[in-house]
């Protein structure tokens, strides 16, 4: 078995420490930084995203295979910066202003972060001048924000209305998210996509990217 | 979700608070709880009407493994791997030893509350509770809160990448925050029940702002009439209450019918729980 299928295997049952020794050991053995996240760690998540999604497997299961993600990149992460290899993207993700719910947020960020994105976490109760302002600073692709209330979401519009009048609208794409926000809601505030659980919130990510 | 506790109390377990009397309990200081005998014209007329600070002990607090697993979305009955039962059970015996639950529960007459439920003016035309609540028998608001601990060890938990923990975490906390609901239900009857103003076809049930019509905004008068800030509880200007693992509501008193309505509000087409329908159907198997 090849060191990055077994890089798979571990990461699907969620073994970290297994992952974190064999990603070093796969640098070690002179396999490139690139092939060692796509081959092994994205492909891995990739894996449990499709598992997730046909109910094959629980969220707990997506989660620790998340970690062991993470423990493999926290190896990887000095390489892929220094070869100064790009993300497939760069997204700034938050729970709108006013409000504090942030598990929807987190397992969204859990779930782009597997599929290799750059994700920068702004946390809860973000203005909406804080993501536009670090999404130019990272000249991030994609706003995403999240919200648990009616009340709430309306900030989101905000964002959206702020883009236009800076003229970056289309240039970074908005994504909304939360119990309360739907896809009618979404088009209303001009926002480019709903994404309505975490496994759909990174294919909507990536076809946002792919038609940028 | 709310249930009918009104009928079934001699069965159930003891909750929250002890009638009138003043309780302490898990080092929450003495908890106000008074009684009010209200005067008509100089004369004493027989309605007690009360404000309770509530206090919860752990074991009624405890949330059920299915709820728990409910809230991360694994239906009730499908068999789980063992690890992710052991989790579940970590994760609410966590929980428990750093919650900090408090309530508050407040008697309210029809008049008060009709001013409560209009709120800022935004609820939909016709509602369940606006149809409801003028056939009720008595009517209590309530507050009640799991405690900003419970939060801030969600976030340490992210944080520290134990991510399968905190999610779960998180769902056991949204579990018993549900179920500090029913507690107040449940005191709200036991009250009701000692002051000899249960009848037997009485049903106790909740409703809350931001459900089913009711503007989420109406918390501002809710928290204007119930002062949940004596338990820590506060609302921001966007009606959600901090800490967040939180709920608000009234508690509605009255015979089972008046809990019976049909789904047939304009919002109910949009609704995708229809989680009315389970609480009628607690309500008839009771
Ligand atoms: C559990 C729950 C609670 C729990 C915990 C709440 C919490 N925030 O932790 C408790 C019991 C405490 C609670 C309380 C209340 N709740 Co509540 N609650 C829910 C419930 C059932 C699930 C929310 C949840 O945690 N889901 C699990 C997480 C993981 O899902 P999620 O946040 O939706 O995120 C997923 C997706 O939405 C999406 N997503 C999320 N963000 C993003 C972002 C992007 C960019 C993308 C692409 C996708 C995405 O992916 C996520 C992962 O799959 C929802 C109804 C529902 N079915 O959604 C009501 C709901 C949110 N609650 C509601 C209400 C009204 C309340 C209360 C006001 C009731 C009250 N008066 O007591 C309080 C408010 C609490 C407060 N602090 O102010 C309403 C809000 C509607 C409104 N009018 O605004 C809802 C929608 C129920 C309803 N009426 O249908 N609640
Ligand atoms: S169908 Fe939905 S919106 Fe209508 S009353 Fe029932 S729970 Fe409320």
């Amino acid at each position: 078995m090849s060191i990055l299928t077994e890089i798979v295997e571990n990461l699907i049952v969620g073994d970290d420490e297994k992952v974190s020794a064999l990603t070093q050991k796969a640098i070690d053995d002179g396999v490139l930084p690139k092939q060692i996240l796509d081959d092994g760690l994205i492909a891995g998540m990739n894996t449990i995203g499709q598992q997730f999604k046909n109910h094959e497997i629980f969220l707990p299961d997506v989660l620790m295979a998340a970690r062991a993600m993470y423990a493999g990149m926290d190896k990887l992460r000095p390489l892929l910066l220094k070869e100064g290899i790009p993300s497939p993207g760069k997204v700034v993700l938050g729970t709108v202003r006013g409000d504090l719910h942030d598990i929807g947020k987190n397992l969204v960020g859990i779930m782009l972060k597997g599929a290799g994105f750059e994700v920068i976490d702004l946390g809860n109760d973000v203005s909406p001048e804080k993501f536009i302002q670090t999404a130019r600073e990272h000249d991030a692709a994609v706003i995403g924000m999240s919200a648990l209330l009616t009340t709430t979401m309306s900030a989101m519009k905000e964002v959206t209305y702020q883009l236009k009048e800076e003229g970056l609208a289309g240039r970074i794409k908005v994504i909304v998210g939360g119990a309360p926000v739907s896809a009618e809601f979404a088009v209303e505030i001009g926002a480019d996509a709903h994404g309505y659980d975490a496994a759909n919130a990174v294919e909507r990510v990536k076809s946002l990217i792919s038609e940028n | 979700m709310p249930q009918c506790s009104g009928r079934r109390l001699a069965g159930r377990t003891a909750t929250a608070g002890g009638g009138c009397a003043t309780q302490q309990s898990r080092g929450v200081p003495a908890p106000e709880s008074r009684c009010y005998t209200l005067h008509s014209r100089g004369r004493l007329c027989y309605t007690v009407i009360m404000i309770e600070l509530l206090t919860f002990s752990t074991d009624d607090l405890r949330p059920s493994r299915d709820q728990v697993l409910q809230n991360q979305g694994i239906p009730a009955g499908v068999a789980v791997p063992a690890e992710i039962d052991a989790l579940c059970s970590n994760a609410i015996d966590l929980m428990l030893e750093i919650a900090a639950p408090a309530g508050v529960l407040l008697e309210i007459s029809k008049p008060d509350f009709a001013t409560v439920y209009q709120g800022q003016g935004q609820n939909e035309a016709s509602t369940p509770v606006g149809d409801i609540f003028p056939r009720a028998e008595n009517l209590a608001l309530f507050a009640a809160t799991l405690g900003q601990g419970v939060s801030r060890e969600i976030k340490n938990l992210f944080e520290s990448n134990d991510l399968a923990l905190a999610a779960m975490f998180d769902s056991a906390a949204s579990a018993a925050a549900d179920r500090l609901g029913e507690l107040a239900e449940i005191r709200f009857a036991e009250f009701l029940d000692q002051n000899g103003r249960n009848t037997p076809e009485t049903c106790v049930l909740r409703y809350s702002p931001g459900y089913c019509g009711w503007h989420i905004s109406g918390q501002k008068k809710l928290f204007e009439f119930l002062h949940p800030e004596q338990i820590g509880l506060t609302l921001r200007d966007s009606s959600l209450m901090e800490p967040l693992k939180s709920v608000s509501g009234v508690i509605i008193v009255g015979p089972k019918e008046i809990h019976s309505f049909p789904m047939s509000y304009p919002f109910c087409s949009q609704c995708e729980t229809r989680g009315c329908r389970e609480r009628i159907r607690m309500l008839s198997a009771d």
